[in-house]
C-alpha cells in the first residue's frame, strides 16, 4: 500500500473541504445542499478510514513526510491502528456534529459553507494530531486543531457571546501552546532530536544531568499545553466560557473531538518519549498526573452543581468526565520503568480510556442534540427551560435519561464500561485512592445528573407546547442511544476493537 | 559564533520567553496580550535555532521547526486581530476585564 492510499482519509476531507468553499464562493447554495456535501465528505472519509485500517493491520507504518538531512527521512505521522482508532472517532465526530448542526445553521449562521468547510478542516485537524510522531508536525496539527476551533467558536461575530467566548479562547490557548511549545524547544535541546522515538533513546543516551535540568521542566511544561486542549483542571479556565458562548453545534464538537485528540497526543507523547520518567525518584509524571486527576474530577463535579445554564453545566461535567479518563492514562504508566518494553496487560487503562471515549462520543453528542432541539424551541439554554420536558418531547426526555445515565456510569449504558474499565486498570495498578476518589466523584455527580432528569419528569412547564424535533436531530439521538447502549450490552467487539488499537503502540519500544 | 557558551543563549530566551509570560498575564488589553505571546513564541524560535546550531550542527531541524513556527505565529496573529476586530464591533473594546458577561 503505497503513502497515498495511507493518507486517503485526510485526502479526502481536504477535497470535499476545498469543494464546499468554492461550490459556496461561485454557486451560493443553499444551506441544506452544503450540509449534504459536508455529510457525504464525513461518511466518505468514515468509509476510507476503516478500509485504511483493515489495510493496516499488520504492522506499524510510518510515513517520512518531509527530509531534512540528506542521511534519511524523518518519520512524521504514524499510521498504526492506535491513529485509526482515533481517525474513525475524527470522522464519526465531523459526521454527527455536521448532522445536529443543521437546523441551526439554517436558522442562525449566515455564511454556512464557510461554517461546514470549517467543520471538516478541524476533522482533519484531529486525524492528523492523532498520528503525529514528530515535534514539529506535533506542534503543527495541534495549532491546526486549535485555530480552527477559535474560528469556530466565535463564528457568529454578531452574538456577543460567541466573539467573546472565541476572544478568551484564544487569548488562554495561544499561551498554552508557546507553554507547550518552550516544552518541545527543551526536549529538543536536552535530546538532539524532534521524533519521539529519538527523545527516548537521546533520554537513554545523554548525560543523566543534562537531561534531568531540561527534561523535567520540558515535560510538565508539555502536561501544561496537553491539559489545556483536554481542559484539565488547573488550565481549564476557557472551557466554560467557550462552551458557553460557542454556537451550540461547535460546542457539541469542543466537548468530543479536541479533547479525544488531547488523550491520543498525550499517551502517545508520554509513552511513545518519555517511558523513562514515569516513575523515577526525580521525575514522575504518573504522580503529575494522579494529581491533576483527582482536582479535575472533584473540582468539575462540585462546580457544575450550581450551574443554571445547560451549556456551561456541561462544560463542567465534560472537566469531571476529562478527570475519569485521565485514570486511564495514569495506569497504563508503571509498566514502562526505565523504558523496559511493557508486559503482558500493560494496555488495561489504555483500553479503558479509548472505551470510555468512544461511550463519551455518542453520550454527549446524543445529549447536545437534545440540547440543540429545546435551544432552537425556546432560544434559551437556561437549565429551567427542561422543566417538564416529558410532557413537551417525551422520546427526548427518555433518551436524555439514558445519556445522563450513561454519563453517571450507571448500567446498562456505555458510561458504565468505560468507567468500570478504567477504574479496575486502576485498582489492578494498586491506586486504591484514585479509584475511591473517582468512585467518590461519580456519586457527586448523581446529583447534578439527575437533577437535570428530575426536572424533566417532575417540576411543572411553565410553556406546555410540544417541541418539534427535526429529522436530523432525531435521527444523531436514535443512534447515539442505540449505540450507547450496544457499547454497554454487545461490549465484546468494542473490547477487541479497542485492545487491538493498542496493541501497535506497544511496538514501538 | 562558537566562542558564546550555549547556556548564555538559553538564559536570554528564558529571559525573554518570561517577559512575554508576564505580559500575557499581567496586561488586560487583548491586544497588548498578543504582543507578549508574539514575544513567548519568538523566545522558544531562539531557543530552537541555538539548540540546533550547538547540539545537531549537522541537520537542520531546528531550523526548520523555527522557520514552522514563524508561520505559525502569522496565521495566529490573523485570527487573533480578525476576532479583535470583531469584538470590538460588537462591545466597543478589547479589554478583557470588560470582556465578563457570561459570569453565572
Amino acid at each position: 500500500m503505497n503513502t497515498f492510499m495511507l493518507l486517503l482519509p485526510e485526502t479526502i476531507l481536504l477535497v470535499f473541504a476545498f469543494a464546499l468553499l468554492a461550490l459556496d464562493l461561485i454557486w451560493k447554495p443553499r444551506s441544506n445542499t452544503l450540509a449534504i456535501i459536508m455529510l457525504t465528505g464525513a461518511l466518505v472519509t468514515l468509509a476510507a478510514t476503516i478500509f485504511v485500517w483493515m489495510q493496516a493491520n499488520n504492522g506499524v507504518i510510518q510515513l517520512a513526510v518531509i527530509s531534512t538531512d540528506g542521511a534519511g527521512a524523518v518519520p512524521m505521522l504514524a499510521m498504526d491502528r492506535f491513529a485509526m482508532f482515533f481517525k474513525v472517532y475524527a470522522a464519526l465526530t465531523v459526521a454527527l456534529v455536521g448532522l445536529l448542526a443543521t437546523d441551526y445553521v439554517r436558522e442562525k449562521i449566515r455564511y454556512p459553507g464557510e461554517f461546514y468547510a470549517l467543520m471538516l478542516f478541524a476533522g482533519l485537524a484531529l486525524m492528523l494530531v492523532a498520528s503525529s510522531t514528530n515535534l514539529v508536525m506535533i506542534f503543527l496539527a495541534f495549532e491546526f486543531l486549535s485555530i480552527t476551533s477559535y474560528l469556530l467558536t466565535g463564528f457568529m461575530r454578531n452574538d456577543a457571546f460567541s466573539i467573546e467566548a472565541a476572544l478568551k479562547y484564544f487569548l488562554y490557548g495561544a499561551v498554552a501552546s508557546a507553554v507547550m511549545l518552550l516544552g518541545f524547544s527543551l526536549i529538543y535541546g536536552a535530546t538532539g532530536s524532534l521524533d519521539l522515538h529519538g527523545i527516548a533513546t537521546g533520554i537513554r543516551s545523554s548525560d543523566p544531568s543534562i537531561i534531568h535540568v531540561l527534561a523535567i521542566p520540558a515535560i510538565v511544561l508539555i502536561i501544561v499545553g496537553l491539559g489545556f486542549k483536554i481542559a484539565l483542571v488547573p488550565f481549564h479556565q476557557w472551557s466554560p466560557e467557550a462552551y458557553q458562548g460557542a454556537p451550540t453545534p461547535v460546542t457539541a464538537f469542543l466537548s468530543v473531538g479536541p479533547k479525544a485528540s488531547g488523550f491520543a497526543l498525550m499517551v502517545r507523547v508520554l509513552t511513545v518519549a518519555f517511558p523513562a520518567f514515569a516513575r523515577t525518584a526525580n521525575t514522575d509524571w504518573v504522580l503529575i498526573l494522579t494529581g491533576i486527576a483527582i482536582i479535575t474530577m472533584t473540582f468539575g463535579n462540585v462546580v457544575a452543581i450550581w450551574q443554571k445554564n445547560i451549556k456551561r453545566l456541561f462544560a463542567y461535567s465534560s472537566i469531571a468526565q476529562a478527570g475519569y479518563m485521565l485514570i486511564g492514562v495514569i495506569a497504563i504508566a508503571p509498566q514502562f520503568v526505565g523504558g523496559v518494553p511493557p508486559i503482558e496487560g500493560w494496555d488495561q487503562g489504555l483500553n479503558g480510556l479509548l472505551l470510555f471515549l468512544f461511550g463519551y462520543l455518542f453520550t454527549n453528542l446524543g445529549s447536545f442534540a437534545i440540547i440543540l432541539a429545546v435551544e432552537n424551541k425556546t432560544g434559551s439554554s437556561s437549565v429551567e427551560q427542561f422543566n417538564g420536558l416529558v410532557k413537551r418531547a417525551p422520546y427526548l426526555s427518555i433518551a436524555f435519561v439514558i445519556f445522563l445515565l450513561s454519563l453517571i456510569g450507571i448500567p446498562p449504558t456505555a458510561g458504565f464500561i468505560g468507567k468500570l474499565l478504567v477504574f479496575g486498570a486502576a485498582i489492578k495498578q494498586q491506586m486504591y485512592v484514585l479509584a475511591a476518589i473517582g468512585l467518590f466523584n461519580s456519586v457527586i455527580s448523581v446529583y447534578y445528573y439527575l437533577g437535570i432528569a428530575r426536572k424533566m419528569f417532575f417540576s411543572p412547564a411553565e410553556d406546555t407546547t410540544p417541541i418539534p424535533v427535526s429529522r436530523s436531530l432525531n435521527f444523531v439521538v436514535t443512534i447515539s442511544m442505540v449505540l450507547v447502549l450496544a457499547i454497554a450490552i454487545g461490549a465484546q467487539p468494542f473490547l477487541d476493537w479497542v485492545s487491538g488499537s493498542t496493541q501497535i503502540l506497544a511496538t514501538v519500544f | 559564533m562558537s566562542a558564546i557558551p550555549l547556556s548564555w543563549w538559553i538564559f536570554v530566551a528564558t529571559a525573554l520567553f518570561m517577559i512575554g509570560f508576564y505580559v500575557a498575564l499581567t496586561r488586560k488589553n487583548a491586544i497588548a496580550i498578543l504582543i507578549g505571546l508574539e514575544l513567548m513564541l519568538n523566545a522558544t524560535n531562539i531557543n530552537l535555532v541555538a539548540f540546533d546550531r550547538y547540539i545537531t550542527p549537522a541537520r537542520v531541524e531546528g531550523q526548520v521547526f523555527a522557520v514552522f513556527v514563524i508561520a505559525i505565529a502569522a496565521a495566529e496573529a490573523a485570527v487573533a486581530l480578525a476576532i479583535f476586530i470583531a469584538a470590538y464591533r460588537r462591545r466597543g473594546t478589547v479589554d478583557v476585564e470588560n470582556l465578563d458577561s457570561m459570569k453565572f
